[in-house]
């Protein structure tokens, strides 16, 4: 890789390297992509560039549900076509994007930046929860969505999240679990499976 | 010629922990009875159709077949043995659970073959799995059994200056020392905590690893608190870190005593435990 680098041009050897930084981006790979950019053209490049200074510079957290915004209340907050009852909690603003993909959730989120991971020491103080209560404070809150990923984490997440709010009369409720689209019953585990038995539903 | 390698082989494990690898891969930390301790990737595990995912989840014993890697082992195919439902259905029990794998992690060096651990943790799982059990004395039991099984067996039966007898009064663990110090030759001994006479009968029935007496322990919350100190202290000073589940399981009992749930917590855990906390 450095030999490589040291044989291109100063500026080019440059680029290669920020884009080595980038996660799944290889030396090969991260070479193509500089030398794809020498060949587009100048407003192109200028376009990605200012793109980049764009998202660091006016990118914040919504002071209300924690997701990435470049407007504090973010669109989903200040529009007044979701149903501000509803807060459905998630790990992490790509989330958001999935469900918001479904188009048949009309509620607010919240996003907890990371699940709680006791081996790795991430506890409940390491994630928005604390601004999530703040939330519910008002009463206005009628249920809580709990999305977090089907996995340990995810789940020792939703139930401490329950019963923390729980006892404030907030109905708290778990996304349900079962067999994805797409699977093959025979490689189902017997969790999902268990799962997926207590919530069948009549065809 | 020597004998081929074989491509794929077969083994069962318990899976410790996991992280994330890359876009749908993660890597596992695994503990198998015969080969000890080790690491594998798990790919494509993160994707919704994963056959493998549900089967891979930490606390899940498995039965699993690995390719070899250039670095790391791969898992091609996996089946889960016993998935200790119940345990994932309980917070505090689920904490308890990861903070067992915790240290078996810690306590484990790669591809070192114990198969005692891994007996230990797939029983305590199960007795962490049993709602019906106390799940603070097995935690305590399984501590004591794994400091045995990997060379730091505490000694409780006579005192480690002397070798003398001990007596019922109150003596002192030194966990510099490996185990407990009479009243004579605690004098001028430095880093010792007191140990009282009840403390050191309930850590010698558990150190006889018989599950049966744990599950019939009825401990006040003050013992278990002291029980639980020793032991954690001798941990740390063992592993010369503190596990970082224990964290975790701390603040859930904090908050169990601001807003206790079910009947069951009450049970188990007993009022509030003041003097773990305002002590520490």
């Amino acid at each position: 890789m450095n030999d490589v680098v040291s044989a291109a041009a100063a500026p080019v050897a440059r680029l290669i390297d920020e884009f080595h930084k980038l996660p799944g981006v290889g030396p090969k790979s991260a070479q193509r992509l500089a030398y794809h950019i020498l060949r587009t053209s100048a407003d192109e490049a200028h376009a990605l560039a200012q793109a980049i200074v764009d998202v660091k510079e006016q990118i914040t957290f919504c002071s209300s549900c924690q997701n990435l915004t470049d407007i504090d209340p973010c669109r989903i907050c200040r529009s007044d076509r979701r149903d501000t009852t509803l807060i459905c909690v998630v790990e992490e603003p790509l989330d958001i994007l999935a469900i918001e993909r479904t188009r048949s959730y009309k509620g607010l989120y919240h996003v907890l930046h990371g699940v709680i991971s006791p081996i790795d020491g991430i506890g409940p103080d390491d994630l928005k929860v604390r601004e999530l209560i703040g939330r519910l404070q008002g009463g206005a809150v009628r249920e809580v969505i709990m999305a977090t990923n089907p996995n340990v984490e995810g789940d020792a997440t939703a139930m401490y999240l329950d019963r923390l709010i729980a006892p404030s009369g907030v109905r708290v409720t778990r996304l349900a679990r079962g067999l994805a689209m797409g699977a093959d019953l025979e490689y189902a585990d017997e969790v999902t499976l268990t799962r997926a038995l207590e919530g069948r539903q009549q065809v | 010629m020597p004998a081929r390698i074989p491509r794929v082989y077969r083994t069962e494990a318990i899976v410790l922990r996991q992280r994330k690898l890359g876009e749908a891969d993660r890597i596992l930390t695994l503990y198998s009875p015969q080969l000890g301790k080790l690491e594998a990737i798990a790919k494509g595990v993160r994707r919704q159709t994963s056959r493998k995912a549900g089967h891979l989840e930490p606390l899940t014993w498995s039965t699993l077949l690995l390719a070899h890697g250039q670095n790391l082992d791969i898992v091609t195919q996996s089946e889960t043995v016993e998935s200790f439902m119940p345990l994932r259905e309980d917070l505090q029990r689920l904490a308890r659970g990861i903070y067992a794998a915790e240290l078996v992690d810690r306590f484990s060096e790669a591809r070192s073959e114990n198969y005692p651990v891994f007996r230990l943790l797939a029983e305590t799982l199960r007795r962490l799995a049993t709602p019906a059990d106390p799940a603070d004395p097995a935690v305590r039991l399984f501590e004591l059994q794994l400091l045995a099984f990997v060379g730091y067996r505490p000694q409780l039966d006579r005192c480690v200056v002397c070798s003398g007898p001990l007596t019922p009064v109150t003596n002192a663990f030194g966990p510099a020392l490996g185990g407990v110090v009479c009243p004579t030759c605690r004098a001028g001994q430095p880093g010792l905590w007191p140990l009282s006479v009840n403390a050191l009968k309930v850590l010698r029935l558990l150190q006889r690893g018989d599950w049966a007496t744990a599950a019939g322990l009825r401990l006040s919350v003050e013992l278990q608190s002291e029980i639980e100190q020793v032991l954690r202290g001798y941990i740390r000073y063992v592993l010369e870190a503190t596990p970082r589940s224990a964290v975790f399981v701390d603040a859930l009992r904090r908050d169990t005593r601001a807003a206790p749930r079910s009947p069951g917590d009450l049970a188990e855990e007993g009022p509030a435990p003041l003097a773990a906390h305002s002590g520490a």
